[in-house]
């Protein structure tokens, strides 16, 4: 059941589902929270977030960088829209790879589930296009799928 | 990764994706591709040119036809990377199960 999901919808969109063994008050906190964001976000084996800004307010900034010890880094920027606490999250963001990627505009809710908590993230990108380049060039959290899936994309 | 970002971006249009899943049947000729849709048999080449040169697809030369099929290795490069991305994904989901215990064991000391 806490089996990960990801799909393409439409021309612009990309949906990420996941279950989680715990109430949505956590795991919204564990998105919000600098502390905890740390310890998690990091993406493949090797890599930590020495810098990690995170400013849980309409309007509040959001700077995630990261390192893998040896010469390699990256960072993230963003901006929060809405938070609905613990429900709901709306936030743009972009990656400098080190040029910035378009604006991924990404509604993550948070769905109680008994004693667990049912996560989407919605993500949309400008163009279909972007949509593409973004699954090749990294998705900031990592994409997709075996050849099955490949094929339920195209 | 430039190669990936050609093969990415070559899926990104509907008319290409169509040619990959008629090739994923079998091996076709231009006209055999160009069939199904509403265009002109230039147009149909740019589009095999795109993904010829993204390395999804490849050529055969049989007499005077030039029937395309499905690059393997192509496809799988692209395989390895979106499985690869998705690893770091759910990796990154794994570590939040670790850190929702703690924060769910936190909350049974307080009580």
């Amino acid at each position: 059941m806490s089996k990960m999901t990801l799909k393409t919808e439409g021309d612009t969109h990309l949906i990420v589902t996941r279950h989680f063994a715990a109430p949505p008050e956590a795991v919204y906190r564990a998105h919000t929270e600098p502390e905890l964001i740390k310890k998690w976000l990091l993406g493949p084996e090797g890599w930590s977030m020495p810098v990690c800004i995170n400013e849980a307010r309409p309007g509040g900034k959001i700077r995630y960088e990261w390192t893998n010890g040896k010469g390699g880094e990256f960072h993230l920027t963003g901006e929060y829209v809405e938070l609905n606490p613990y429900s709901r999250i709306v936030h743009v963001e972009r990656m400098h790879l080190p040029d910035p990627t378009p604006d991924n505009h990404v509604e993550t809710r948070f769905d109680r589930d008994g004693e667990r908590t049912i996560m989407t993230l919605r993500m949309t990108l400008p163009d279909e296009q972007t949509r593409a380049t973004m699954l090749a060039t990294g998705m900031e959290r990592g994409m997709e799928a075996s050849y099955r899936r490949l094929e339920e994309m195209i | 990764m430039n190669g990936l970002n050609a093969k990415f971006a070559a899926l990104a249009d509907p008319t290409r994706r169509a040619i990959l899943a008629r090739l994923s049947q079998g091996e076709a000729t231009v006209n055999e591709l160009a069939e199904p849709f509403e265009l002109t048999q230039p147009a149909i080449s740019q589009h095999l040119k795109v993904l010829e040169d993204a390395g999804l697809i490849v050529r055969r030369v049989e007499g005077t036809k030039r029937p395309r099929r499905l690059a393997t290795e192509g496809i799988e490069a692209m395989d390895q990377w979106l499985a690869m991305l998705r690893t770091a994904l759910e990796k990154n989901y794994d570590r939040l199960d670790e850190v929702l215990l703690g924060i769910n064991q936190k909350k049974g000391e307080l009580r």
